[in-house]
């Protein structure tokens, strides 16, 4: 902001008394100096911050209108989208909201992967990151049980089930999870109030997110530190007007999901109302949990381990892996575009992520081309679990990285000239 | 006693469902083996522009009225909501009429029936599951107020599936008893008669009804009774994503100029 604006006897007075106009200043203002050479993949993060404030903006308005109840979850829904003015936008909003905000967040994170984001020294930031995606999980899962439909409470009955995969006590914790034995009236609205509050812890560690982000600042393209001024520029005006760009870009892309094919990320049958006697013929989870759904299934008995709970245990190291992800790799150098070996492996990597998804979404006991989806979901999931744990490490030590530049500023003008 | 029996056996349900996934073991072939190709047809709602026409709206509802309301409920659609395919209120309150539904308790306390109102909700023809069940020799006739939402394919799987009918089997299909065999139904067969014969209706507006006609003309109305906001949201859409175009075409040479002195 401009020294004129803090020259306002106004703004000056609340500012003695609470410096709240600096702090904007130094958070997204001019006084948050940023590297000069961001490109558009640092757009996600902030895209996923405004999904976040639509999804509550939205979720609150819906939660006035829908009544957690077995007997009418499913009929207040459909009152939303019939008789609520504007209920039907509202609703296919959040709806929608939850797919964009896993893609704007799995983008995200692919992005800190490929440059390097999460190496030293922002590692808590990157460990905060893996906490908010597993908060989401749990919004998103819970949030999808809400409309009572059938995927609604068969994806309910299928994930809690999987703690029963813990030994000597996994089924009394079912029990406790549902308040009940069986999917039923309690579950549905323990999971109604957890809804609700989850959005704010994702709230709390997204502020933590940034608090950490602000102290080493973003990471950038060619992955080498801020050595100086000369190296950034405030984030207000030139990141502020490029995330509006992006804004706009990215709410064209959601617009016409809400508005043309608002049912596209959905399950059909999640519009025939619960029903604990008729189990539909393919259950299967939202889209954006179809590769760990895929890691879950793929697991076969292993000596005393069940597939049960081997599967269990591989869905949730999946995710929780990617926490050790700065000291599995050991290269200094962070890019990918300095590395040309690790580069073409993420590449491979993210492959595989989308081939997981496939299998996710397919019965494991269909076949593609002769193939049964089990065996490529167990050659996807042994794969995911080498790329991490021993081709990271591996490709860190062999791997001999090309020389990044100087510094932001040289790597800026030998790319101008 | 029974409400403990009745939840262990929903949780042993549970299980045995969730042993089904996790032991990849005996799959439903018949899933697999009815994947037929949806013939697509070019509803007038289809595309951005899409609007529901009307005449095609109020064959429909003649349809459903006449063939399809005597087993299938439209539970989430009111009365009142016909105005919205072009029926004027003595139309529908002439329809409503038609019905009787239980109101009360009165002053007196007894429940007594009244002519159905327009804000009243489509009346169900049975008036619970098991009755529908009894009557329809153990098949229970869905809700049709979201069928076209809660089928892949939509009206195409519906209109498909509405003429998809075949007298005799294929070779080696052993029907089961009292089931029709279906092209588009999951597993081909289908406890629903064929409904729609040829003149199975006498439109009003002197349309003539093929079976093809009443097909579509139904697939169309129950489009809109599971997506009645369908027009609305079509037309805002357009609005919308024009104005981001604007908007954002604004953003980027805003964008560019700020960006200038850094290129």
């Amino acid at each position: 902001m401009s020294s004129k604006f803090f020259e306002n006897p106004i703004i000056k007075w609340v500012e003695y008394r609470l410096p709240i106009f600096s702090f904007i200043d130094h958070s997204v203002g001019s006084g948050y100096p940023t590297p000069k050479n961001l490109n558009y993949w640092w757009n996600f993060g902030s895209l996923a911050g405004v999904v976040l404030a639509i999804m509550v903006a939205t979720g609150i308005v819906l939660a006035m209108s829908y009544t957690a109840h077995v007997d009418y979850a499913f009929e207040s829904v459909e009152r939303i989208m019939r008789d609520v003015n504007y209920g039907w936008l509202l609703r296919y909003i959040h709806m929608n909201g939850g797919s964009m905000f896993f893609i704007l967040v799995y983008i995200h994170m692919f992005r800190g992967m490929y440059f390097g984001s999460y190496k030293e020294p922002r590692e808590l930031l990157w460990i905060i990151g893996v906490l908010i995606l597993l908060a989401m999980m749990a919004t998103a899962f819970m949030g999808y049980v809400l409309p009572w439909g059938q995927m609604s409470f068969w994806g309910a009955t299928v994930i809690t089930n999987l703690f029963s995969a813990i030994p000597l006590v996994g089924d009394a914790i079912v029990t406790w999870l549902w308040g009940g034995f069986s999917v039923d009236n309690p579950t549905l609205n323990r999971f109604f109030s957890l809804h609700y509050l989850m959005p704010f812890v994702i709230f709390a560690l997204v502020f933590v997110h940034l608090w950490a982000l602000h102290v080493h600042k973003s990471n950038n393209p060619v992955g080498v530190d801020i050595k100086g001024p000369q190296d950034t520029i405030p984030f207000h005006p030139y990141y502020t007007i490029k995330d509006a760009f992006g804004l706009g870009v990215f709410m064209l892309f959601f617009m016409f999901f809400v508005f043309f094919a608002p049912n596209f990320f959905g399950e059909p049958d999640n519009y025939i109302k619960a029903n604990s006697l008729v189990t539909p013929p393919h259950i299967v989870p939202e889209w954006y949990f179809l590769p760990f759904y895929a890691i879950l299934r793929a697991v076969p008995d292993i000596w005393f381990i069940s597939a049960k709970l081997g599967g269990v245990i591989a869905m949730f190291a999946s995710i929780l892996v990617l926490m050790l992800l700065p000291w599995l790799d050991r290269s200094k150098v962070r890019s990918a575009r300095f590395r040309p070996v690790y580069r073409q492996l993420f590449w491979v990597f993210v492959l595989d992520c989308f081939i997981l998804g496939w299998v996710g979404a397919n019965s494991p006991d269909a076949v593609f081309h002769g193939i049964p989806f089990l065996w490529i979901g167990q050659t996807g999931t042994a794969y995911y679990f080498a790329h991490i744990l021993i081709i990271i490490p591996l490709i860190s030590i062999l791997e001999k990285p090309k020389t990044p530049p100087e510094s932001i500023s040289a790597a800026v003008t030998q790319a101008a000239e | 006693m029974i409400k403990t029996m009745k939840n262990s056996l929903k949780a042993g349900l549970a299980v045995l469902a969730l042993a089904g996934l996790m032991t990849h073991g005996a799959a439903p072939a018949l899933a697999s083996a009815a994947k037929v190709e949806l013939p697509a047809r070019n509803w007038s709602f289809n595309g951005m522009f899409g609007t529901f026409d009307r005449g095609s709206l109020q064959r429909g509802l003649q349809v459903y009225q006449e063939v399809c309301a005597a087993c299938h409920s439209l539970k989430l659609v009111a009365y009142r909501n016909l105005s919205a395919i072009g029926l004027n209120e003595d139309q529908i309150k002439k329809i409503a009429a038609e019905f009787e539904v239980q109101d009360g308790p009165n002053d007196e306390g007894e429940m007594y029936a009244r002519p159905a109102r327009p804000s009243d909700r489509f009346v169900a023809p049975f008036a619970n599951d098991k009755a529908a069940r009894a009557s329809n020799n153990g098949a229970l006739p869905p809700d049709l107020s979201l069928m076209t939402k809660a089928r892949k394919g939509g009206a195409d799987y519906l209109h498909a599936l509405l003429t998809g009918y075949k007298e005799t089997p294929p070779d080696g299909v052993k029907m089961g008893e009292g089931m029709q065999y279906n092209v588009y139904f999951p597993g081909n067969q289908i406890a629903m008669a064929p409904p729609l014969a040829e003149d199975a209706v006498e439109y009003a507006d002197g349309t003539k009804a093929t079976a093809e006609q009443l097909a579509a003309d139904v697939s169309t109305f129950l489009t809109w009774a599971a997506e009645p906001e369908l027009e609305d949201r079509k037309r805002m859409g357009v609005k919308v994503l024009l104005f981001l175009l604007v908007l954002t075409a604004m953003m980027y040479a805003l964008k560019r100029q700020i960006w200038a002195d850094q290129h």
